[in-house]
């Protein structure tokens, strides 16, 4: 059964086809050495505020993500819907649940802090 | 347009694969549903780092007790290691030879257990230093979250090194097939967590 649908394709398609998903690869690692690499230089050898270091690491790291879900997980639009509904609603559950722990817990710690030591 | 319909997120086997690329429809799609509960996880594991951070009760904290250097070639191994299953996929899609694609899921875990050397290496240095998990709430938290993704990659670890006996004992069957396909999943999603990881932990750590 699957050996005949192998002999129907055309090869050159087939090898075209590799060549597209390889080449995605290729993206994907070369895209993410320079998000990483980046980054840490910034850390290593800049002096930036540190405010605005963070934010600039979070962006990268953001980035570099969505670069591993497009090159190496092939997530895209031409997939069935229920694929990426289930990515993106982990995501905003995540977003939910870390940046309202954050919140409330680093707004406790701000009015806890013992009147001596304001 | 050749594009092929895409069954599942992820490296599908495409038609070629006939009965194994219709199996893997559904098995992939839960594995997939497992991967984003791990997520929610390792998610509130990182929000209890991040709010752990200034409790280091007087005791070393991260500019004391981390290395960039060291974090810096770990994240490259785990890159490469990503890549490298990457290229054993592509080899088992496109039927290359069952050398080819052992040598790569080799280089997978050769990887793989060079970034759990290193990490082990920084955990001992750590300790050296006094950074021990019981020292503070910060360091509870850094070890409650950075020794779990290092779980989950010797997990993967062991995982791989099973799917290689079931190629050598049963050949590419559908399940071994389906098996290296989520273990890739899995390899990539593990890689993303030490996206975060270096991210949060390490560089922000040092600034």
């Amino acid at each position: 059964m699957s050996e005949r649908i192998v002999d129907n394709q055309a090869p050159a398609e087939w090898k075209q086809q590799e060549r597209r998903e390889f080449r995605s690869y290729v993206w994907g690692i070369g895209l993410a050495l320079l998000l990483t690499v980046a980054p840490f230089a910034l850390v290593h050898w800049a002096a930036i505020p540190r405010f605005s270091l963070l934010i600039v690491i979070g962006v990268f790291a953001v980035v570099q993500m969505l670069v591993h879900f497009r090159f190496f997980l092939h997530i895209g639009f031409i997939q069935k819907r229920e694929d990426l509904q289930l990515i993106l609603f982990s995501a905003l559950l995540l977003t939910i649940m870390v940046a309202g722990t954050v919140w409330i817990m680093a707004s406790l710690a701000a009015r806890m802090v013992m009147p001596d030591r304001l | 347009m050749s594009q092929e319909v895409m069954k599942h997120p992820g490296l599908n086997l495409g038609p070629a694969h006939g009965k194994d690329n219709e199996a893997a429809e559904t098995v992939m799609f839960g594995f997939w549903v497992f991967m984003m509960s791990d997520a929610i996880l390792f998610g509130m594991v990182f929000a209890t780092y991040v709010t752990s951070i200034h409790a280091t009760a007087g005791g070393p904290g991260p500019h004391d007790l981390y290395d960039i250097k060291s974090a810096f070639i770990e994240t490259m191994l785990l890159l490469t290691s990503s890549f490298a299953f990457g290229m054993a996929s592509l080899a088992l899609k496109y039927k290359h030879s069952k050398t080819r694609l052992i040598g790569w899921l080799a280089v997978t875990l050769v990887l793989g257990v060079s970034f759990l050397g290193f990490e082990l290496h920084d955990f001992i240095a750590m300790f050296a230093k006094g950074g021990v998990p019981s020292r503070s709430g910060f360091l509870s938290a850094f070890f409650g979250l950075v020794p779990l993704h290092g779980l989950h990659v010797t997990a993967a670890c062991i995982w791989l090194v099973c799917l290689v006996g079931q190629i050598a004992r049963y050949g590419l069957d559908t399940e071994t097939k389906l098996g290296i396909m989520r273990l890739a999943l899995f390899w990539h999603f593990l890689d993303i967590v030490w996206i975060a990881i270096f991210s949060v932990v390490y560089l922000a750590g040092l600034t």
